[in-house]
Formats: C-alpha cells, sequence, structure tokens
C-alpha cells in the first residue's frame, strides 16, 4: 500500500507533469492536450515511484521500459523526461517547431525515448520484442506499454496481446488510458468495446482495473501487476480526457487543438489550485 | 557443402549466424518450413520466436528485440514481409534505422502454385522508398551464404529477398563479398545486362546467346539494390551501345528504375528493361513455363537487346 505521502508526493508530481504539457503546447499551437492530460498520474507513478529508472544512467540495459504506444500524447512523457532531467529543460518551448528538438511524436533521437510509436497499433508489439529479448538476456527489466482506449480498435493490438499471452510475458504491463475519447468524438460512438476487461482475460492476460487519477490505486496497481507472475498484466485505466483542465475534460474537441490566451491562463491556474488543495 | 537451392542455404547461413552470435533470434509467421526458418529453430528453440499468423505484431515485435540490442530476422513470404507490414517495417524499424533483417522469402514468381495473392513483383520497388532500408537478392547460394556473413554487422535495417527454387552456381566462390559489392560476371563490348537475383543466371545465357551471334556482352550482378553503388553501374555502362536491366520483379520501381536513375545525369546508350509488366501474377504448375508467361527468359532477354541495337 503507498503511503499518504508517497501518493501525495506523486500527486504533486502530475500537477507539475500537466503544468509542463501546457508550457509546451502554448498558446495558439495544437498539440495533443486531452490525452496527455489522462496520462499525468500513470506518468507520474511510473517515472517517480515504480519504473527501476536512473535519469542519469537512462540507458542502462536493466532499465525498466515506458513505452507511448498512444505516441500522438507524448507531451506528456517529454514534460516527465524535463522534470527527471533527462530533456533540458529549455526544449520546452520547441516542441514541433523545426529549431527544436522535441517531435511530434516518439523518437529515438530524443533522450530517454525507447521507441517510434505514434502509427497506432505498433507499440504492444515493440513491447513485446523488448521484453522477449531482455528475459532471453536474464536483464530485470519490466516493460510498461501505454496505449489508448481508441488505439486498441487497431487489430496490430490483440496479435500482440496473443504474443505476449503465449510467451507469459509476466515482465510486460500494459496500460489502457480509457478516456472514452479519441479524435473525432467518443470512443463508444466509433468502435464501441464492452466487455473490456473480459476480452483482455480472453486473450490469456490478467487484468486490473483502476482509477486513473487516484494516485494510490494506481501505485498499488503497479506493484500488483509487477508481481504477478505466468501472466502479462494489463491495467484498465479509467481516465478523464482533458483532466485537471475543466473546458477540456470529457470533450475529444481537445483532443488535439490550440489555447487562446484566456484558456491558457485557466488552464494554468487550474492545476495549481489542484496543486495547492493536494498541500 | 553449398545447398542448390536458394532457401536452404539461407537456412543453414541463419544457423551459422546463431551460432557465430547469440544476438541472433528469427521470428516466424507459420510459414518455417517455406521459409526454413525451421533450421535454426531446430538448434536454437529459445531464440527462435513463432508469432503465428500476424506478420504486422511480428515486425514490431523485431523492431523491440533490436532496440533491446538483438539481431532478430524476420521470416514470411516476399509479399507478406514487405506488404501486410509496410507501416510496421516503415515506423517501428526504418525510421529508427534498427538492425533488423527481414527475409522475404518464396519472392517473386517463385512460388508459382499459389498464384497472384502469394507472388511478389513489387516488394523490391516497396523496400527500396524507405530511407534506411537496405535492399538485397543474391544471384545464387553461394551469393547468399556470403551475404548472410554480411549481415551480422551491418548497421540499420535489410530487406533480403530469396528465392524458393534451384539457381545454377554462378558467383565466384573465392571473392571476397561485401554489401553494395556489384560485379561483372562476364565481359563483353557491345551490350551491358544488368541482372538480380534469378535474372543473373538466365542473363549470363542470353549473353552465350548473343555470343553466338557476334554480339559481345557484359553481364553484372547487381545483388545489392540499396545502397545502390551509382559509381560501378555508371562504369558498366559505358562504351556500350545497348543496355538492358533483367528482374524478377514488376518494371515500376525495381532494378531498371534503380538503374535509370543512377544513370541520369550521365550520357548512356539506350536502356530496355525485362521484369514483370505492370500486372500481377498468376498460377501455374511451374516455374520455368510462368517465367515465360512474363517474357523472363533468356530468349527475351537476348530479343531486348538485339531489338535496342537495331535501333540505333
Amino acid at each position: 500500500m503507498a503511503t499518504p505521502e508517497e501518493i501525495r508526493r506523486i500527486g504533486k508530481i502530475a500537477c507539475d507533469l500537466r503544468t509542463d504539457v501546457i508550457k509546451m503546447i502554448g498558446v495558439g499551437k495544437v498539440g495533443h492536450i486531452g490525452g496527455s492530460c489522462s496520462l499525468a498520474e500513470i506518468a507520474a507513478a511510473l517515472y517517480f515511484s515504480k519504473m527501476r529508472f536512473d535519469p542519469k544512467n537512462y540507458t542502462d540495459r536493466d532499465r525498466d521500459r515506458f513505452l507511448l504506444s498512444k505516441g500522438h500524447t507524448v507531451p506528456i512523457q517529454y514534460a516527465a523526461l524535463i522534470e527527471l532531467g533527462v530533456i533540458p529543460r529549455e526544449d520546452i518551448t520547441g516542441l514541433k517547431t523545426l529549431k527544436g528538438k522535441l517531435q511530434g511524436h516518439p523518437d529515438m533521437k530524443t533522450p530517454g525515448m525507447e521507441a517510434v510509436t505514434g502509427s497506432l497499433g505498433q507499440g504492444l508489439s515493440i513491447g513485446v520484442g523488448m521484453a522477449l529479448a531482455l528475459r532471453y538476456a536474464k536483464s530485470p527489466s519490466h516493460v510498461y506499454v501505454v496505449m489508448g482506449d481508441g488505439e486498441i480498435a487497431e487489430g496490430q493490438i490483440w496479435e500482440a496481446a496473443m504474443a505476449a499471452s503465449r510467451y507469459k510475458l509476466d515482465s510486460l504491463t500494459g496500460i489502457v488510458d480509457r478516456n472514452h475519447f479519441q479524435a473525432t468524438g467518443a470512443t463508444k460512438d466509433i468502435f464501441d468495446i464492452p466487455n473490456l476487461e473480459d476480452k483482455w482475460r480472453s486473450f490469456g492476460w490478467n487484468v486490473i482495473s483502476v482509477d486513473g487519477h487516484n494516485v494510490g490505486a494506481v501505485l498499488d496497481a503497479l506493484d500488483t501487476a509487477k508481481a504477478f507472475k505466468g501472466q502479462p498484466t494489463v491495467l484498465i485505466a479509467e481516465t478523464v480526457k482533458g483532466k485537471g483542465i475543466s473546458f477540456a475534460e470529457n470533450t475529444s474537441a481537445f483532443h488535439n487543438a490550440s489555447l487562446t490566451q484566456a484558456q491558457y491562463e485557466q488552464a494554468l491556474a487550474e492545476i495549481a489550485e489542484a496543486k495547492r488543495n493536494l498541500q | 557443402m553449398t545447398a542448390v537451392n536458394l532457401r536452404s542455404a539461407y537456412g543453414e547461413s541463419l544457423v551459422r549466424l546463431g551460432r557465430k552470435d547469440w544476438r541472433v533470434m528469427a521470428l516466424e509467421a507459420d510459414l518455417g518450413k517455406s521459409t526454413q526458418s525451421v533450421m535454426f529453430q531446430a538448434e536454437f528453440p529459445d531464440r527462435y520466436f513463432q508469432m503465428g499468423i500476424a506478420e504486422q505484431d511480428m515486425t514490431s515485435t523485431a523492431a523491440g528485440m533490436a532496440l533491446a540490442g538483438m539481431l532478430p530476422f524476420v521470416h514470411s513470404f516476399a509479399i507478406f514481409a514487405t506488404g501486410r507490414a509496410y507501416d510496421q517495417l516503415r515506423n517501428s524499424i526504418c525510421v529508427p534505422n534498427l538492425n533488423v533483417r527481414i527475409c522475404g522469402s518464396s519472392a517473386g514468381l517463385s512460388d508459382f502454385g499459389d498464384g497472384k495473392t502469394h507472388q511478389s513483383v513489387e516488394d523490391m520497388a516497396l523496400m527500396r522508398a524507405i530511407p534506411h532500408m537496405s535492399v538485397i537478392c543474391p544471384a545464387d547460394s553461394i551469393e547468399c551464404e556470403k551475404m548472410m556473413e554480411c549481415l551480422l554487422d551491418w548497421e540499420g535495417p535489410v530487406y533480403i529477398r530469396i528465392n524458393r527454387n534451384d539457381l545454377p552456381f554462378i558467383t565466384p566462390q573465392d571473392e571476397p563479398y561485401h554489401i553494395g559489392k556489384v560485379t561483372q560476371l562476364r565481359e563483353g563490348k557491345h551490350v551491358a545486362i544488368f541482372a538480380i537475383g534469378i535474372m543473373v543466371s538466365i542473363a549470363l545465357e542470353a549473353a552465350k546467346a548473343l555470343e553466338t551471334e557476334g554480339i559481345s556482352t557484359r553481364v553484372i550482378n547487381v545483388s545489392t539494390l540499396k545502397p545502390l553503388d551509382r559509381d560501378a553501374i555508371v562504369r558498366y555502362a559505358e562504351g556500350v551501345d545497348a543496355i538492358v536491366t533483367a528482374e524478377e520483379h514488376s518494371l515500376v520501381g525495381g532494378l531498371g528504375s534503380a538503374v535509370v536513375e543512377a544513370l541520369r545525369s550521365v550520357r548512356h546508350a539506350p536502356v530496355e528493361f525485362v521484369g514483370v509488366q505492370d500486372t500481377f501474377g498468376i498460377s501455374a504448375e511451374g516455374y520455368d513455363g510462368l517465367m515465360a508467361r512474363y517474357g523472363l527468359t533468356s530468349a527475351a532477354v537476348a530479343e531486348t537487346a538485339k531489338a535496342l541495337l537495331k535501333r540505333k
């Protein structure tokens, strides 16, 4: 069980990550706000608590891997790596610019990136390959793959689910960021996937349902996932698209959108307020 | 003893690589008996991964293995390895320039019975278009074995195109090999034939036939389609009156296109392509008959050369 201090610490970091995402995207420039903000607690829990990840030695063979299969929400991963000092903080202003270093999707030239993802549906397969190779090399590394609930309409995800199950990859944890919205609308109106937990279970996975914004629950679920042997585990994380920014919550309007100056200031103020409430 | 059959030579070579380097892994999509990756499975069961009938997953899985420091060899029929998993090859593997080897087996028309869905006439064009990807295709088993040895150290992704049939030995046994090498197998002064894969031996037959008619023909084996040794193409194209390219592949985007791209800024003799017209394959009872249907014969190569010479 995560301690109250740990829960508070990670909760505050999640707020910092959201702040970085908003600053990274800025005013008048289009960016993936909604799906970045829904992941803040999960990213904070992994990078700042649960993953074996030394920012000073971030290419260490035995590090745990964070793969963002839903690569368009890479601002949240950049934010974590900026807070850890892996990506220099001054790069925060260069997102998706010719002079800047931060690409629109994960790119191996950026420090701390583990794979090229963003063509949706490929990250879980890459994670399977990493986990198979690392197990063969007798590495203790654990591989985390974050998927979107819209993304899992891609058939390749389910191919990878079968492979992970067939190879009993208990060093692999999948996380579905179930924020219920994708680029053009509600996921249930596009490809509804009812009984999602049952689907993963029937593919041979251990399934944990968790509130993706409840830091204590996320931390505990990650512990349970890692301890589970003989099968891969998937966390079905119930989240809110655009979490923490009232006007961006539960809508696809801010899936990939720009902020006005007033919206930008409101977003930063709301996140700061949420962080103050954690004191 | 080198196997005459190209896919057998491939399978045996892969086993040798596995013995030399523990990083070598093999992935298969339920076609191991056809691709001959089963040889690797027999010796290295813990480095052999049956990935089911799921080529897209297999391809991205190989990316993950390479990112974790391994040297994965992905196997399927050429059409599925390149077409079904194109986006995975491009984005998971080629964008980050990973050391993944893609074996496109039963390439070209060599899977003669299975027909157009299984025959690959556009795989080289697809693979050649992706940045970082290298494209190689051996002319015989001797060259295949040497190519495979090079794949341990080559940086970046490689597509290796493998025919499923017996091919005559035509490349020199003792000559050193490196990826990128373009080799003249026969000298000649009137015609230059640039060929790849099975068409190299067919081009040599054509050259012999042309010789009896007083037409001296050089034959050049372009077994590395990419990175193409442009200087070598220009050099071997010099001084002749006709240039023919020959490939078991569509005329769109393959060897012919690559040779003309290489010659684009120099004066050169007229060029004609021998290959599959812009069309799909068809089922046939045998390989030779299928090759003949698409004009991939020594007679067709010789006729093409003569027609070019007449145009002078």
